[in-house]
């Protein structure tokens, strides 16, 4: 996947905002670039405004600044019937008064579609995601599960270039979201079409995309492949946001190149790698992932820092060890060990000292 | 491609085991169907207790007098009970038999014990209703014969009143003599049976009935259209307003409910009379000339308006109800498939409103096919109704059986209204709110 830049990107925010009330801006200088193609997932907490962004390139509502562009077309002013962008909606929005094959046939009539191309269209859409045999049934009598299906086979019926997909799987129980996570990325891949997915579910994003927009507070914190975000946050709202992770507060020490030294709050020092800080006296937040802890001397970098840590509890989670430590006056500090044949037992109370790879230690923005 | 799973099969187990007949028990041999019904039947007793005092109210209040209503509009015993002779020999003769002798008898006997006990006034009243103007023969006729005739008793009649020969007037008594009758009910469709015992339509100038049960339907489907055509944009205003907006448009909406009868039709004199406000403005502003001034009260066009202004609630509210529930996310959904906002509105707003549209319509057009008062007062003679008729024959004529035949007749239709929609679009579709 390419990551587009400048004007060879099918979709285009360019310096969007959006006020519903005139005084609140929800959407705050949003720049986005999509590729054609690409799985661009929309993640951030609810109330962020991806719903917004996405509703504004449908054409349900309109940018207060700014331009939005599809295959180098500004539409701003194109009324959302004449953007040819499929959706699927969170609660579906199957016409309820209409069977299946109805509600697939019904963006083919508004397109003046012959009789017999339809039912060749309706036939494949359905065959498609499994549900041929339920083209005579009205919504209300299917579930869940294949109401989405058919919501989906609606949205591409009509073969359209982009498809916009709002929390497609938020009704859905865990067991079938996983199940439904893995057809819909089939089908983007199958199909190559570009496909805009919002959700609130960082799985759910770190499993289907080839990139990811983390919102918050109306604005893009970051923009990266899934690995890269979980791996390379570049802020504090990132790293806490995606995955499980360790902040611990403390201030620049000294800043040498992209190599930092940070003294806690305690006046203990740690090592890190500088990602957003500029100066030495700084505050700042060092995010750490808990598998990336390190409590065996020998799996350390020989001149690194090491903290001082109590074994609060030990949580036995199959696969997984994880201990709760109190390191720096930080009471909820996690560290995440494998659980093989002949690992150390850690036991509440005990005493040790944990460590880890500098460049796994983060120095972010202060929270 | 992706294999198509369903976690959500569900494996189907028994409770009990099955007994050689093959349906089901409980764990302890009892068949399942008795002990569901079993279970289940404290439960129904309590039920209907909780429901037995509205239902004795309801079978007080309102099915005990229709019942008694329907058997008023096929009873009347105003001439049977009180002229008994005569209603033997009709009984014990055949129709077309000429009256002998034996039948003056007994009607110059039956005229003056009636007389003697005052109710020949009835039986001319009951004889009225058959054929008009026979009252004052009977009242007349009582005053004579109260002190009793010699035979021959044909000529002592006659020479009372030439009418006692009038082959019509025995033909209506002999149609009076039974106290069971459809005569109301052909009388309430412009129909009497002749001589002959034949069913014909009254003389053309006596016809009204269903002229009235026809601008009564006509009316009422008028005043529904209107409704829906005023209501429906004000439902859908209702359903999408922000909360504080649409409460304020929800009371004016409301407003002639809680408006004094008098008052909101005075509004209406006021408006459209002719020296009334809309005229006055037609004239100022120089569309109609100061004698063309229209008439728009005391006529159909009164009814319409007021009547129409009356019911609107009754076809907003239920709209309101079902388009609140209607997601706005079909609408977003059809556009996105394409579809122009006109499309978007015919082919899956508007449907999806029926179930609404359904129950005002029909409560509008039942309400309106009874509405009295309104008529009454703003309707003039051109638009008076058929409940107009039924309470002038309660009030003025006291003709009741006359009322309760049309009384039956419009509850009969409005039951085939309901049948109709029922069989058209489900009443399980109705959405009242
Ligand atoms: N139609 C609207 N009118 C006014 N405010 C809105 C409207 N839609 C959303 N908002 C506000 O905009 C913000 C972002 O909402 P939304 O885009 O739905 O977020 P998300 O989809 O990320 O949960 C929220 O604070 C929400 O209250
Ligand atoms: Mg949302």
């Amino acid at each position: 996947m390419t990551v587009p830049s400048g004007n060879d990107s099918f979709v285009m925010f360019d310096h969007v905002q959006k006020s519903y009330d005139g005084q609140t801006l929800v959407v705050k200088d949003l720049n986005l670039a999509i590729a054609k193609g690409e799985f661009l997932t929309m993640l951030g907490p609810s109330g962020s405004g991806k719903t917004t962004c996405l509703m504004m390139l449908a054409g349900f509502e309109t940018a207060t600044h700014g331009e939005i562009r599809l295959d180098g077309r500004n539409i701003n002013d194109v009324p959302p019937h004449k953007r040819g962008i499929g959706m699927v909606f969170q609660n579906y929005a199957l016409f309820p008064h209409m069977t299946v094959g109805e509600n697939l046939s019904f963006p083919l009539e508004v397109r003046g579609m012959g009789k017999s191309e339809r039912e060749d269209r309706i036939t494949r859409a359905l065959d498609m995601v499994q549900m041929g045999k339920f083209r005579n049934r009205r919504p209300a009598q299917l579930s869940g599960g294949q109401q989405q299906r058919i919501a989906l086979a609606r949205a591409l019926v009509f073969d359209p270039k982009l498809v916009l997909m709002d929390e497609p799987l938020g009704a859905l129980d865990k067991q079938l979201r996983e199940h439904m996570q893995f057809e819909i990325k089939a089908l983007h891949e199958r199909l190559g079409i570009t496909v805009v997915y919002v959700t609130h579910d960082q799985g759910e994003a770190l499993t289907m995309s080839d990139r990811i927009a983390v919102f918050n507070d109306g604005r893009i914190q970051q923009l990266a492949p899934p690995a890269a975000l979980y791996e390379r946050p570049e802020n504090s709202f990132v790293a806490g946001f995606i995955g499980e992770n360790n902040a611990l507060r403390g201030t620049i020490e000294k800043l040498e190149g992209d190599k930092a030294l940070v003294r806690l709050a305690n006046g203990e020092l740690i090592d890190a790698s500088a990602v957003n800080i500029r100066e030495v006296g700084q505050p700042t937040t060092v995010s750490i992932r808990p598998e990336r802890v390190e409590f065996k001397p020998d799996l350390m970098p020989a001149d690194a820092h090491t903290l001082e840590a109590e074994v609060l509890d030990v949580i036995y989670m199959g696969d997984i060890l994880r201990a709760v430590l109190r390191v720096a006056d930080d009471d909820e500090f996690v560290m995440k060990y494998r659980n093989t044949l002949g690992q150390t037992k850690l036991t509440p109370g005990q005493k040790l000292r944990i460590g880890w790879h500098p460049l796994d230690a983060r120095a972010l923005d202060p929270v | 491609m992706v294999k198509a799973l369903d976690p959500h099969a569900a494996i189907v187990t028994e409770a009990g085991g099955l007994d050689q007949g093959g349906s089901l028990t409980t764990a302890d041999g009892e068949p399942l169907a008795r002990a569901l019904v079993r279970s289940s039947r404290r439960a129904r007793r309590r039920a209907l207790l909780l429901v037995l005092p509205l239902l004795l109210f309801i079978v007080v209040t309102f099915i005990n007098p229709i019942g008694q209503m329907l058997h008023r509009s096929v009873f009347n015993d105003g001439f049977s009970a009180n002229m008994p002779e005569l209603t033997v020999w009709f009984k014990e003769h055949p129709r077309g038999t000429q009256p002998d002798e034996a039948a003056w008898q007994a009607l110059a006997n039956d005229l003056q014990a009636a007389a003697q006990v005052r109710t020949i006034g009835v039986v001319g009243t009951r004889m009225n209703y058959e054929m008009a103007g026979t009252r004052s023969l009977f009242t007349s006729a009582g005053r004579k014969v109260r002190d009793g005739l010699q035979p021959p008793y044909r000529e002592a009649m006659l020479e009372i009143d030439s009418k006692w020969g009038d082959p019509a007037l025995w033909s209506a008594m002999r149609n009076v003599s039974s106290a069971y009758t459809t005569s109301f009910y052909l009388a309430a469709l412009d129909l009497k049976r002749d001589e002959n015992g034949d069913i014909v339509r009254v003389a053309p100038e006596q016809r009204v009935y269903v002229m009235l049960f026809i601008r009564t339907f006509v009316l009422s489907a008028i005043i529904t259209a209107m409704t829906f055509l005023l209501g429906f944009p004000i439902a859908h205003l209702l359903a999408t307003l922000p909360l504080r907006k649409s409460n304020l448009l929800m009371i004016l909406v409301l407003l002639p409910f809680w408006t004094s009868l008098l008052v909101r039709t005075s509004a209406w004199i006021v408006l459209l009379q002719q020296q009334g406000v809309i005229n006055d403005i037609l004239v100022w502003l120089g569309l109609i000339g100061n004698g063309q001034r229209l008439q728009m009260i005391y006529n159909q066009t009164g009814t319409i308006v007021a009547m129409t202004h009356v019911l609107l609630p009754f076809m907003v509210l239920p709209l309101y109800s079902v388009m609140r529930t209607i997601n706005p996310s079909y609408a977003r959904a059809a556009r996105s498939l394409g579809a122009t906002s006109w499309t978007t509105f015919r082919r899956i707003y508007f449907p999806l409103t029926l179930p609404g549209l359904g129950a005002g319509a029909l409560l509008v057009f039942i309400l309106s096919v009874g509405y009295y008062i309104t008529p009454a007062l703003v309707g003039g003679s051109s638009g008076q109704l058929i409940s107009n008729m039924i309470a002038m024959h309660m009030t003025q004529s006291l003709n009741w059986s006359m009322a309760a035949a049309l009384s039956a007749l419009l509850l009969a239709a409005v039951l085939i209204l309901y049948w109709v929609y029922d069989r058209l679009v489900g009443i399980d579709n109705l959405k009242l709110g």
